[in-house]
């Protein structure tokens, strides 16, 4: 028997009796980051990496949760658990399995690009990797994050020469810290919207080292500095917080706006292709460092890849789990 | 090194990402005040719609693209299919530079040392070439190109470039840049002329007297009656004609030559051969306002008929003899040369009634005045005017000059009320702009049988309080999920009001509808007693094309 299964509540590991990212409450629960679609409530133990820690109980309220820092191992029924960084979001996770020399590694979401905040990724060595596939298509690589940085930037100094604020809509974990120093490089102040300023203030609280910030609230309003930008979560409202003569410019900032008629769609006006998923040439390199024998591919376009994969002469199985086609939480990381 | 390339390809990004009319202007007024000369003149063939030929299919451009990225042809199938436009797709393919990939170089900086003609003429050279030769062309191209100067190339490669503004906006926008009127750059881009032939400033900065003689006089515009009849005092002080359906414009005959200016300051001349041909018969020196409209058998047609025309150059024999059009004089502004535009009405109405009668030509018609000696006989007429093919009446003073603009207070339009029909909500999508968090737009069906047929898109025509309450409606009764659109279910009924309908192939309900509108939204009707299209059909037989 395999050491890792699908099982209805998710991945389950018999012999540790354990289940990682499960998608129901069940007893015990390894979580590789906060996202939604990953960390669901009502289980009675939780166990993820240390800078997870604080948006879980955050996100989930009153649970149990043990932490461990990258790289520590420890064991559960025989089994050797380890979480590595994923490079992903800040405390995302890889998570080792280890069994009586069978390797196992579920990826969680990954980048493989550094984005300057989160550890960045690590390839680990084992036998069967589960990856993740959310932009497994070729149509998918990434521009440098200096670039994205630097366009969004220009932008958002061409809104405010038009008289308009600018709001960049950034998931509020991860992409909200990721491109905060694209605007803190340059002086630029910084508001936050009340929706992703907890999350924030947990990080600090936990020691990570973000630029300065100012809280979006109605007192605000009147006293707005013009030469500012809003990082707010997508679809939020601001009219409360925004004085009310200016006109607003919203930015996605997401991997689906890579293409022209995805970005239209979200009728914003504008769209950056900044993500905190592995692009097409990542998810391969990905898979090659592993050196895996067994290739699971889930979480996106894993028809595709699959096929993709095993015409480049890996052994590769789609991994059908309740990640996918979850619009309302699938929305939350790209 | 040359940056025209670049240049166009920014300007192309830049007209996409606003839909604001005025940033067009500026963009495209900014690219014309920078850009190398020899490019400027390409620029504005493409913009005129005047396209290099393609140069090779889309099929070879995915099979040359997958032995470029070495990808199999089933994955980039799926990529197109995902992208849904093969431009932009090959454009996404081909490997992104960047010094994280170290044996590729750096992406968004270009290291093409083309301009636009560059390109271009290297596409003109291509066109006889082997496949092969085109192929290497591409190879090149890609090795050297950003994603979005590989996508507007690929558009420009295949046939398929669009650059999606109005020619209008161009006229305008040159305008303002070389200070002149937006008539006189229309003037000058309506002639015979290529970039192979005319360089910018010949095409554009001449100083012309051929191009002064013409010109149009701006056209005096009515205002929407506000007043009730009787408050424009004596009935015989005022003239009425129909307000015919069809297309404002300005016939001219100066030196021996015919312009004729539609009333967005656009020439027309040669969409309309058989107006043009009027210039042997009529006397020099002459300008006529009136209505350019389709006409057969003594009879004006619906503007579905004109619409076949419009836009077309040149029209073939075959459209002109379906679609023939007339003049259908309103006015008289100049005669042997003099401006009569400050005589008053009737004095220049009866000039006007002579020229007619002394010239009676089929493609030149008097535009009737209407008789009433009261204000009830108008009436009667304004309900009349449907089945006399007319919008509406309009009324002038006899004593009005021909002023600019639009003044209130001597020319008034009085349209008929707009058909219409009560029709089920079926679609919604979200607004733009301020209204983008609202679903405000809103597609309507009407009963065939058991099932509801779509008919009609409307946008407007709701209060504020109105479209709130539909949008919560919206949100709690969606269906479905097509990219931005929601299938509703069907329940709330409304009153569309539109000023013409004609019979269309292209839509499923088998008619095409004339600015449609909401007129009201009839909560007391049930759903089930929406109209049917059958009715839809009736209308089509009474006042359709
Ligand atoms: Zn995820
Ligand atoms: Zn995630």
């Amino acid at each position: 028997m395999p050491l890792l299964q699908l099982s209805p509540q998710g991945l389950y590991c018999a012999v540790g009796d354990f289940f990682i990212d499960p998608w129901g409450p069940v007893n015990k629960a390894l979580i590789t980051h906060a996202h939604s679609d990953h960390a669901r409530g009502g289980s009675q133990h939780y166990m993820c990496q240390d800078l997870t820690k604080p948006i879980l109980q955050l996100r989930l309220g009153k649970i149990a949760v043990d932490s461990l820092p990258y790289g520590k191992p420890v064991w559960h029924n025989g089994v050797k658990i380890s979480f590595h960084p994923a490079g992903h979001v800040l405390g995302s996770a890889q998570i080792r399995l280890e069994y009586q020399g069978e390797t196992w590694v579920v990826s969680g979401d990954y980048k493989t690009a550094a984005d300057g905040l989160s550890t960045p990724f690590e390839p680990v060595a084992c036998q069967h990797f589960i990856t993740e596939s959310t932009f497994g298509l070729p149509i998918y690589q990434w521009a440098p994050q200096a670039e994205v940085f630097s366009q969004m930037r220009n932008w958002a100094l061409a809104q405010q020469s038009k008289d308009r604020i600018p709001v960049f809509e950034a998931y509020g974990l991860g992409k909200a810290q990721r491109i905060l120093p694209a605007f803190a490089q340059a002086q630029i102040p910084i508001y936050l919207h009340p929706r992703i300023w907890h999350t924030h203030q947990a990080f600090l609280e936990a020691g990570v080292d973000l630029p300065t910030v100012l809280p979006l609230t109605a007192a605000h309003a009147k006293a707005f500095l013009p030469e500012a930008v809003v990082i707010a979560p997508p679809g939020s409202s601001l009219q409360a917080y925004l004085p009310k003569n200016k006109t607003v410019s919203t930015a996605m900032c997401s991997g689906w706006m890579t293409v022209n008629a995805q970005r239209k769609q979200q009728d914003k006006d504008a769209g950056f292709a900044l993500s905190d998923h592995a692009d097409w040439p990542g998810l391969l390199s990905a898979v090659k460092a592993t050196g895996a024998e067994n290739i699971y591919v889930t979480h996106g376009f894993q028809t595709i890849f699959t096929r993709y994969l095993n015409e480049q002469g890996w052994r590769a199985q789609e991994l059908k789990t309740a990640f996918q086609g979850d619009a309302a939480t699938e929305e939350e990381s790209a | 090194m040359k940056k025209g390339w670049a240049q166009y390809v920014q300007l192309w990004q830049s007209l996409q990402a606003t839909s604001s009319t005025l940033e067009k202007k500026e963009c495209v007024a900014a690219y014309f005040a920078q850009a190398p000369a020899a490019d400027k003149t390409w620029a504005l063939a493409l913009f005129c719609g005047r396209k290099p030929k393609k140069l090779c299919s889309s099929k070879e451009l995915l099979q040359w693209c997958g032995e470029y990225t070495g990808l199999p042809q089933w994955l980039l199938e799926e990529a197109y299919q995902f992208t849904g436009d093969l431009a932009e797709t090959i454009a996404l393919l081909i490997p992104r530079k960047s010094p994280e990939r170290p044996n590729q170089a750096f992406g968004s900086v270009t290291e093409q040392d083309w301009d636009l003609v560059d390109f271009l003429n290297q596409l003109l050279a291509l066109s006889i070439a082997t496949a092969e030769d085109k192929k290497a062309f591409l190879f090149s191209f890609w090795q050297s190109s950003s994603r979005t100067q590989a996508w507007v190339g690929h558009k420009i490669i295949t046939g398929g470039f669009r650059i999606g503004v109005a020619q209008t906006l161009v006229q305008q926008a040159l305008a303002s840049l070389l200070q002149q009127s937006p008539a006189d750059m229309a003037l000058r881009l309506a002639g015979q002329w290529s970039p192979l032939t005319h360089s910018f400033d010949d095409l554009l900065s001449g100083s012309g007297a051929a191009q002064d003689q013409s010109k149009p006089y701006p056209f005096y515009l009515c205002h929407a009656l506000d007043l009730s009849l009787a408050e424009l005092g004596e009935p015989a002080q005022w003239q009425a004609e129909w307000k015919w359906d069809g297309m404002r414009g300005q016939w001219i005959k100066r030196m021996n030559q015919c312009h004729l200016w539609s009333r967005g300051e656009e020439l027309v001349t040669e969409n309309f051969p058989e107006l043009a041909a009027l210039v042997a018969d009529l006397p020099d020196g002459l300008v006529l306002d009136g209505e350019i409209i389709c006409y057969q058998n003594n009879q004006p047609l619906p503007f579905a008929h004109l619409q076949k025309r419009i836009g077309k150059k040149k029209p073939s024999k075959k459209l002109l003899q379906e679609y023939p059009v007339v003049f259908l004089a309103y006015d008289i502004l100049e005669w042997q040369g003099q401006d009569l535009r400050a005589q008053p009405l009737h004095e220049r109405r009866e000039k006007l009634t002579a020229l007619c009668h002394r010239f009676p030509l089929s493609q030149l018609k008097l535009s009737p005045s209407l008789a009433f000696a009261q204000w009830s006989h108008l009436e009667t007429l304004h309900s009349q005017a449907r089945a006399a093919q007319a919008e509406g009446l309009v009324l002038k003073h006899q004593d009005s000059v021909y002023g600019t603009g639009r003044k209130k207070g001597d020319w008034w339009k009085w349209k008929t009320a707009p058909l219409h029909i009560d029709a089920v909500l079926l679609y919604a999508q979200k607004g733009h702009g301020r209204r983008s968090n609202w679903y405000t737009d809103y597609t309507f069906a009407v009963w065939d049988g058991e099932k509801l047929v779509t008919f009609a898109k409307a946008y407007s025509g709701l209060t504020d309080a109105e479209i709130k309450e539909v949008d919560a409606f919206v949100k709690a009764n969606a269906k479905e999920k097509f990219g931005p659109v929601r299938t509703v279910v069907p329940q709330l009924v409304f009153e569309i009001g539109f000023e013409g309908i004609a019979a269309s192939n292209r839509h499923k309900s088998g008619v095409a509808l004339r600015f449609p509108r909401i007129l009201r939204w009839r909560k007391d009707k049930p759903l089930s007693e929406a109209n049917t299209l059958a009715d839809l059909h009736q209308l089509l037989k009474q006042y359709g094309a």
